[in-house]
């Protein structure tokens, strides 16, 4: 049944991700680098929203493993993470569809919270606990940035009319 | 449900025993451009500062290096003559260190790794025969190790990552400890030092090559601070890295032979 939707615009998900990669690992100074917004936890947000039938938990799982492989942490941390915001993004894809911007974008800090909660405890197993406050962070910069993150891949997505 | 089982199974199987490497190592390769394409801009600025400086400041620069050349070429004689020196003085003994290393140099990659850890990433990998747990260091001191190797890039951890330790000893009495890292950048500890040890502010920590990883003799950093805690058994010594952690932008990378003949000898000696 899948295969018979024609799908198009593939290489758009893709780009976007390879973008939000890039933004992760673009050196930040020093005092503003624990302000980095989870940039690929967004992007897979927003389609998880957007196209649920196509961005699912296995790819957000794949793409966590390659998150990982990125910045030389334990194997499965943010594919973990990751793999469980896609599932509750999926599961809410109808309700927060239809909210206003602000509503999503205080929505959006609390997925991106409980990612950074469940990466937490996996530091905090492994034993590398991070103690500063700071990394609660990237939580209110992604809920800043996101109506902004939101339309921008609206208008691209409407654009290259990607379904 | 399946996807979180299999997420735990494999960041135990990576953090117990590491059977992962490959993978890794394999994704690496695919990661690796996205890394390159970060890096790009800063290497393109770099590039442009270089062919846009005039001539009159790259002779004033040469002069000036041809100057420093001449003066660390003055101490290298006198260091030569101090190695020979010993040599002879550990064969009278009975104990020869090959000083001979190899060395190789990289350039940081200008990534960034996970955040609160002390993680860099270089453009040299298994192509070049790095390994994992390899030594890096700096002109300065000691930078770190090696934590994961790929076949175009490799991870270093850095001496200051809370999960790092290298065996030290303060260069002017031979006292041994270990140096950890706090996961602040300019401040490493030195643990279980009884509060009547002999160390002052300013002493230089030098690697002890005890662990048989780091070589010996590489100055890792000097004593910063030293705080008695009343009631406490120990001194709380912090140390500053020698290091420019920070800064350097290029990196040697060693191929110790000392440690493996050292350990052939002590084997023997048993």
């Amino acid at each position: 049944m899948m295969q018979e939707q024609n799908h198009n615009g593939g290489w758009v998900i893709v780009l976007s991700l390879v973008i939000a990669f890039m933004l992760t690992a673009m050196p930040l100074p020093d005092g503003v680098d624990a302000w980095r917004p989870a940039w690929v936890a967004m992007v897979l947000i927003y389609w998880c929203m957007a196209l649920p039938e196509r961005v699912g938990i296995g790819i957000s799982w794949m793409l966590g493993i390659l998150l990982d492989v990125q910045q030389g942490a334990v194997f499965g941390q943010n594919a973990l993470a990751l793999a469980i915001i896609a599932y509750i993004t999926i599961k809410s894809y109808q309700r927060l569809r239809v909210f206003p911007l602000i509503q999503q974008a205080i929505i959006v800090c609390c997925y991106v919270m409980i990612y950074q909660l469940l990466v937490l405890w996996i530091k905090g197993m492994i034993g590398v606990p991070p103690a500063a406050w700071t990394f609660w962070m990237p939580a209110v910069t992604s809920m800043v940035l996101w109506p902004w993150l939101f339309i921008i891949l609206r208008d691209v997505r409407r654009k290259y009319k990607v379904v | 449900m399946i996807l979180i089982l299999v997420s735990v199974i494999v960041m135990t199987v990576d953090h117990k025993q590491g059977h992962l490497k490959f993978v890794r190592s394999t994704l690496s390769t695919l990661v690796y451009p996205i890394q390159v394409a970060v890096n790009l801009p800063v290497e393109a600025g770099r590039w442009m500062l270089r062919s846009f400086a005039t001539r009159r400041q790259i002779l004033a620069e040469n002069e000036r290096l041809r100057g420093e050349q001449n003066l660390i070429n003055s101490k290298l004689q006198r260091y030569e003559i101090l190695e020979a020196e010993n040599m002879r003085l550990r064969e009278l003994l009975g104990s020869t260190i090959d000083f001979k290393e190899k060395v190789l140099i990289a350039e940081l990659l200008a990534v960034e790794m996970e955040p609160d850890r002390h993680l860099v990433e270089i453009n040299k990998g298994t192509r070049e025969g790095v390994y994992e747990g390899q030594v890096v260091v700096d002109a300065k001191g000691v930078i770190g190790q090696i934590f994961h190797v790929s076949p175009f890039s490799s991870t270093v951890l850095l001496i200051t990552d809370p999960s790092h330790a290298v065996p030290v000893q303060i260069n002017r009495n031979g006292l041994r400890a270990i140096a950890v890292g706090t996961g602040q950048n300019n401040a490493l500890l030195l643990e279980h030092l009884p509060t009547n040890a002999d160390i002052e502010i300013g002493d230089l920590i030098v690697s002890s090559g005890l662990g048989k990883r780091f070589p010996r003799g590489y100055p890792v950093g000097q004593i910063a601070a030293i705080t008695h805690e009343p009631g406490s058994a120990f001194a709380k010594v912090s140390v500053s890295p020698s290091a420019e952690l920070q800064q350097s932008r290029e990196v040697l990378l060693l191929w110790p032979h000392s440690g493996d003949e050292l350990h052939s000898k002590t084997q023997e000696a048993m």
